[in-house]
């Protein structure tokens, strides 16, 4: 074994954006026919650092060799002409095409300048066979389970020609049997001397089919281990940190009156499926109340939902004691409810409007920004020249397009203009993400002031030193559903990874 | 200063390589181009054809501004052919039907007008919000349908004279009549134009104009629509209500083309006609794209394309093909819209790397007193 070149070898990969270290100094290696599982929480750098695998990032620093050649991928056609193929999370699969069709768009097997589907089918029939993956050539794509339309996306990588495939959270769409499919399926294709790069935040699927687990934490990796050498609260501790911050023992300024409260929500995605389930929760006065969680469990529906732009099954949703569950989204958001979105490009700013604009969206119908009907431009300017300056947000003037700001720029404008407009209560998103950590400080410490105020606040953050310190209270989401509410005072990282994933209560080792 | 010298780059570099396109045309078809050119620059500005190029303007104008509206938010009427041409109609059938004290009278036709084609535009936006109907598609149709409601309602129910060779509605009387405004050329020194009236609809034109600057930009709603044009996600976070959005402002862009015809019809033509002016929606597109929604740059976008359509005729009578013409406005759009992208991309890096610099200093600044 020792002999034979590792399959893939990425050496002190770092890389950057604007603002924010994605991936620094990583390191992995991959063994030749083994499934090896990258994890790590949201954010910590796994897609960033497949992305770069795959040649579509390229990296600052570091080396990566294939099969022992190093090698400067430009593109996923470099990537897939060394045998690197990619499954993303999200299929890209033309519905009304069929699964041949799919298979070979994009790499069709001519004669003259005729298609020839034959040989192509042949192919595809052979590949099935080899790895076990079914599928049905001449079915259309729409027809297709989710399962089905996987297996379509690993054939398309394999009839690439590509040995070592890279699955994107391949486990995040699929239903339980459709997983333990999916994973014979894998076993499988190692089996055949293919390599597999699995990228999870599960911590059972993956001690369950991975060789090699690598953990990624902080855009760094932390450790690679054998799932026989550890247990899942090993793994969740490697996966959040060994050590939890310490929150700060400030005055609780909870009251007991109601700001902001959920009860019994529910609410299902356009498909049909449950994406929260029974969520309730009551946000007092001067109180923030934390929800944790592996991003995609439901925390964009439940902002949503409290914003009155997700439609609910049932529940209802009061501020301040008076229902608003049939309230539109402007009528909240003119009630008193601020908004941190947790994409702020999509959901918080226009980027090609200036500063100023920025400043009033979602508090456009609200002086000192509007006056009747009209809007406000001096009031306006005036109150984003307030913003810039109490929040630090570095810019020449109001008058810049918001694209022209750094991404923590943007952040503490969009903090700001919810800040400044005192909410009686706050969904904050991962307010002070991608930002630097002086500003970060300011932010927080703006947060606990309007706690001290009376603000009632929901807490969604992915960073465990923010929910920790700031919440009065926390509550882990878990496939839509409230799973376990902490005590931030007294919660170890073995007990919330393990809520975080699914696990339930571990017994501490 | 700096911004306006530069907002003016994009549509002198489109123009300029358009007339060296046409030039090419006129080239290829054995004329100077010079001398064509000076014809159309004699010929366009003399009173007369002044006159005319500003009644061509007018209902560009007005269907441009109707067209803009939409493109505010990311929504593409193409309908306004459809919707003035109806509104038109009924507003000429409306007006020639009833004798009022003439301010009141106009305003009816005004309003007949506006209600029509805020409907007929309003069918695309509630296809739209409640079927998911693409507005383009449904507007396209809608055309189609408005056509033939027409040609059916112009030949049974709305004509004067069923066997007139050329149907009309009845006479609009005087009271609904918009008075000329050939008074201003004589008040002003020049001679007056002949053959032809200035239309007094120019006003309401311009009114259309200030109308839609502060709409769009003055006004919360028009904040909202830029916003939703901008930013769909960012809008519905910001209580921005996407589909009532679409539905008011498919009425507005609607109500605004429905303005579109009257400048003829209560100038010069005084009733809807079976050869009622046409394409003026269509063309309205381009002029909206030429003057890239901005109201004044509207205004000089029709004014172009009425000053083209009126001095190409000179051509003819030289045995120069006036569709050089055509192909001159056809180009100066398409090389508007990319000289646009070009240039306002360099705009924008250009201004981002500016405040990049100046927020890096500021950084450095800090650590400098932090030190």
């Amino acid at each position: 074994m020792t002999d034979r070149p590792l399959a893939v070898e990425m050496i002190d990969i770092t890389k950057s954006f604007p603002g924010v270290v994605a991936n620094h100094d990583v390191n992995l290696s991959v063994k030749l026919g083994e499934i090896h599982a990258v994890i790590g929480e949201n954010g910590a750098g796994k897609s960033t650092l497949m992305k770069i695998l795959y040649g579509m990032q390229a990296a600052d620093e570091g080396t990566i060799r294939i099969d022992g050649n190093e090698v400067d991928f430009r593109s996923p056609r470099d990537a897939i002409a060394d045998g690197v193929g990619m499954v993303h999370q999200h299929f890209m699969l033309a519905d009304n095409f069929t699964v041949l069709e799919n298979i070979v768009l994009g790499a069709e097997p001519r004669s003259g300048i005729q298609l020839d589907f034959g040989e192509a089918r042949a192919s595809i029939n052979q590949l099935g066979e080899t790895y076990g993956l079914d599928v049905d050539p001449d079915a259309l794509v729409e027809t297709l389970t989710v399962g089905a339309r996987q297996r379509v996306e690993i054939i398309k990588v394999l009839y690439r020609g590509a040995t070592i495939l890279i699955l994107d959270e391949p486990t995040a769409v699929l239903v339980p049997q459709e997983v333990d499919e999916l994973f014979s399926n894998l076993q499988e294709i190692t089996g055949e001397g293919e390599t597999v790069i699995f990228i999870s935040h599960k911590l059972d699927e993956v001690l369950q089919v991975a060789d090699t687990i690598t953990v990624m934490r902080d855009g760094t990796t932390v450790a690679t281990v054998y799932p026989e050498d550890v247990d899942t609260g090993q793994l969740a501790e490697l996966m959040v940190g060994s050590e939890l911050p310490t929150p700060e023992t400030t005055e609780s300024t909870v009251t007991d009156v109601s700001q902001i409260a959920v009860s019994g929500l529910n609410a299902e995605n356009e498909y049909g499926r449950p994406v929260l389930t029974d969520i309730s929760f009551d946000v007092h006065r001067g109180e923030i109340i934390g929800i944790a969680g592996v991003e995609g469990n439901g925390q964009a529906e439940l902002i949503d939902a409290m914003m009155g732009i997700h439609p609910i099954t049932s529940g209802s949703i009061s501020l301040a004691g008076v229902d608003i569950t049939a309230w539109s989204t402007k009528r909240r958001r003119e009630a008193g409810i601020g908004i941190i979105p947790s994409d702020r490009h999509r959901q918080g700013m226009l980027l090609l409007a200036p500063l100023w604009e920025n400043a009033m969206l979602g508090h456009q119908t609200t002086p000192p920004f509007a006056k009747g009907p009209w809007i406000n431009r001096s009031g306006a300017r005036e109150r984003t020249t307030e913003i810039i300056e109490r929040f630090d947000v570095k810019t020449p003037g109001p008058d810049v397009l918001a694209a022209a700001l750094s991404g923590g720029n943007q952040q503490k404008l969009i903090v700001g203009r919810e800040m400044i407009a005192q909410p009686g209560a706050l969904i904050a998103a991962h307010p002070t993400r991608g930002i630097d950590v002086g500003a970060q400080a300011a932010i927080w410490d703006e947060l606990r002031q309007a706690r001290a105020d009376g603000l009632g606040v929901v807490l969604i953050s992915a960073d465990l030193e923010e929910l920790i310190g700031l919440s009065d209270s926390l509550l882990v989401i878990y496939a839509g559903e409230i799973v376990a509410e902490l005590d931030p005072q007294e919660v170890t990282p073995e007990v919330l990874g393990a809520y975080m994933t699914g696990l339930g209560e571990v017994e501490p080792v | 200063m700096k911004k306006f010298l530069l907002s003016l780059l994009a549509p002198a570099v489109a123009i300029v390589f358009a007339l060296a396109v046409a030039s090419l045309a006129l080239l290829a078809t054995g004329t100077n181009p010079l001398d064509a050119y000076q014809l159309m620059w004699e010929f366009g500005t003399t009173s007369t054809s002044i006159a005319s190029t500003v009644n061509r303007a007018i209902p560009l104008y007005i269907s441009a501004v109707a067209v803009a509206i939409g493109f505010q938010m990311g929504l593409f009427n193409i309908g306004v052919e459809g919707q003035y041409l109806l509104a038109a109609l009924f507003a000429g059938y409306v007006g020639g039907s009833i004798v009022l004290w003439a301010p009141l009278h106009v305003a009816v036709v005004l309003l007949v007008a506006i209600i029509v084609g805020a409907l007929w535009a309003g069918i695309a936006g509630v296809l739209k919000t409640t079927r998911g109907v693409h507005e383009v598609i449904s507007t396209i149709m809608l055309n189609f349908i408005a056509f033939s409601v027409i040609a059916y309602l112009l030949f049974n129910n709305f004509n004067n004279d069923p066997t007139a060779l050329n149907l009309k509605t009845p006479p609009l009387p005087e009271s609904a009549l918009i008075p000329n405004l050939n008074w201003v050329f004589t008040a002003l020194g020049f001679s007056e134009p002949r053959g032809t009236e200035m239309e007094g609809f120019l006003f309401i034109a311009i009114a259309v104009g200030i109308f839609y600057y502060l709409l769009v930009d003055r006004t919360r709603f028009g904040f909202e629509l830029r916003a939703s044009g901008l930013n769909p996600g960012s809008s519905l976070m910001a209580g921005v209500n996407p589909k009532r959005m679409i539905n008011i402002t498919m009425l507005i862009s609607g109500g605004i083309a429905g303005l579109v015809g009257l400048s003829t019809m209560m100038g010069n033509l005084g009733a809807y006609t079976q050869d009622f002016p046409r394409q003026l929606g269509f063309t309205g597109i381009a002029v909206a794209l030429l003057g890239r929604n901005n109201a004044v740059g509207m205004a000089f976008g029709a004014l172009l394309f009425g000053f083209l359509d009126r001095s190409a005729l000179i051509l003819d009578l030289n045995d120069i093909p006036k569709e050089v013409v055509q192909i001159m406005q056809g180009v100066i759009v398409l090389s508007v819209v990319i000289a646009y992208e070009v240039v306002n991309r360099w705009i924008a890096t250009r201004e981002i790397k500016a405040a990049a610099l100046a927020t890096r200093e500021m950084d450095d600044e800090a650590e400098a007193v932090a030190a």
